[in-house]
């Protein structure tokens, strides 16, 4: 356990380095994933105004929190592994994460939140920008900011495992870049990012309860908004409990496999 | 005519490069047709809660995803392609075998890679635009046509100048790849019409990263949207930054000094 905090730590240390180096993609970075949410709050807001100030359960004011929520839960979730992996493969770079005596996917997680813990820093001034542009009415309700933290953090893992999993399809093929773009796009439609999910279609709400989607962005978001009940939320976490066990016996299994699968470079 | 055969040679380079490649064909597809679902999903949601968004029928939406296709798909066709070129030729220092060919060398930087398979997007583009006009029953005039096929070279013109102001900057900076990608996620934007977004955005989608000309402007005047005014402006635009466009690199080149020299 003290042997993996250190690597944590150590990571955190090398991704900092890093990423001071590289000041301008972090900007380019900020601006692609603020972008995205804000071109939906707009168009929400317009379609709002245009019907006289709310669509369903959600006024413009509902519409700013929910985007801007969305916004930064994506933030804290997303992982951009998948775009990394087959690049990995590739050069042989996984070579010498597969000598260390440790899981690689270690290094992954600190180095996300590393890079997490460093963004936030500008990530929390635009949101708060962004929510006093677009009017945002955030409800504090005590007992959804306390069931908010370990959503976000159940989130995280869960999205993290899944997509991790998912980067494996790399030891087979790699042209991965139109899977990444079928999850990419499955993501975007029903984890809540095009519209809140009770705005869907609803045999789009029922696949959205059915798959992880939900359960890595709209779930912590819908709660933190105060728009679900305590069995609704309850129900969440039951969700995202099997998601979370499904992942990591996914990621067992399918670790195993490609591991066996991978002939590096040079051997 | 010397500049179309060079194009036309370019082109042919291109095409029997990528040839080798013929699944990327099919991936590409996929992936055009993927961008396209996205596109109409997203609007299917959108209008099932209005019937107008920001004046615009869904009809007249779909008209503009067609020229954000149509656009996107020429701009990662050629202009993305060779400006990445440029860029990684000046660093490299291979930008001299360029300058020593006689012809002129801002064509040929132009025109020396060629994304084929991009053309997906171009074809899946002017089809949705040319089924978007048949659903909208539009009759396009012979005016509005013309209108259209201005705007549209107005606004090739207007990225592709951008674009080349930015790479010539790598004379100078010798990292500028990151100021491209910048462009393209604000190109995201221009799927949606730029008077939907408040001021502070819509001056930005304008001026600074000029995505409303390039797809808002030859939507409307497809909508019937476009006025004179606007028209001119881009027309302006467009002659005022190629002719910038032109001396900046002419200015950029005098600076370059070369791999070995």
């Amino acid at each position: 356990m003290r042997d993996l905090l250190e690597v944590y730590v150590q990571q955190f240390k090398t991704t900092l380095a890093t990423q001071v180096q590289y000041r301008a993609a972090l900007v380019i970075w900020l601006i692609g994933h603020i972008l995205d949410p804000v071109i939906y709050l707009v168009v929400w807001d317009t379609v709002a105004r245009s019907s006289g100030g709310r669509v369903g359960t959600f006024s413009t004011g509902d519409f700013g929190a929910y985007f801007i929520l969305l916004m930064l839960v994506n933030h804290a979730t997303f992982t951009w592994i998948m775009y990394e992996y087959d690049y990995r493969i590739r050069h042989g770079d996984l070579s010498f994460a597969l000598l260390r005596p440790i899981h690689p996917i270690h290094a992954d997680i600190a180095d996300n939140v590393s890079f997490k813990l460093i963004t936030l820093m500008f990530m929390l001034p635009i949101a708060a920008g962004l929510a006093i542009v677009f009017r945002a009415t955030l409800p504090l309700i005590p007992w959804a900011l306390a069931a908010f933290v370990p959503a976000l953090l159940l989130a995280f893992i869960v999205r993290f495992l899944v997509e991790w999993t998912l980067a494996m399809v790399a030891f087979w093929t790699t042209r991965v870049s139109a899977i990444n773009q079928m999850y990419y796009v499955a993501a975007l439609f029903l984890s809540g990012q095009v519209a809140p999910l009770s705005l869907m279609p609803f045999p789009i709400q029922v696949v959205a309860t059915l798959l992880p989607f939900r359960w890595i962005i709209g779930f912590p978001v819908e709660l933190l908004l105060g728009r679900l009940t305590p069995g609704e939320v309850l129900m969440g976490f039951a969700a995202q409990g099997v998601w979370l066990a499904i992942g990591l016996a996914l990621l067992k299994i399918v670790w195993r496999a490609s591991v066996r699968q991978y002939s590096a470079v040079g051997s | 005519m010397t500049y179309l055969r060079l194009l036309y040679v370019f082109f042919r380079i291109g095409v029997l490069g990528e040839l080798a490649y013929r699944v990327n064909f099919f991936v590409q597809l996929f992936q055009s047709l993927l961008g396209l679902g996205t596109a109409l999903a997203g609007l299917a949601v959108i209008f099932t809660h209005t019937d107008r968004l920001g004046g615009w029928r869904p009809d007249e939406l779909i008209v503009l995803v067609g020229v954000y296709m149509l656009v996107g798909g020429a701009i990662n066709l050629v202009i993305q392609p060779s400006m990445e070129r440029l860029i990684e030729s000046v660093r490299e220092g291979t930008l001299d075998f360029t300058l020593t060919k006689p012809e002129d060398a801002q064509l040929l930087v132009s025109v020396q890679a060629v994304q084929i398979w991009q053309l997906t997007d171009v074809v899946l583009g002017f089809g949705v635009l040319i089924v978007a006009l048949i659903r909208l029953g539009a009759a396009v005039g012979v005016w509005q046509a013309a209108a259209f096929g201005v705007a549209l070279l107005a606004g090739g013109a207007i990225v592709y100048s951008f674009w080349l102001i930015l790479a010539t900057c790598s004379f100078w900076f010798v990292r500028v790849e990151n100021i491209l990608v910048i462009f393209q996620s604000m190109y995201e934007a221009g799927r949606w019409p730029v008077s939907l977004y408040p001021g502070w955005l819509r001056f930005a989608l304008t001026f600074v990263v000029p995505v409303a000309f390039a797809t808002t402007v030859p939507a409307q005047a497809l909508t019937g949207r476009l006025t004179g005014q606007t028209l001119l402006g881009a027309v302006a635009l467009a002659a005022a930054l190629l002719v910038g466009s032109r001396l900046f690199w002419r200015f950029g080149i005098r600076y370059y000094s070369g791999a070995s020299a």
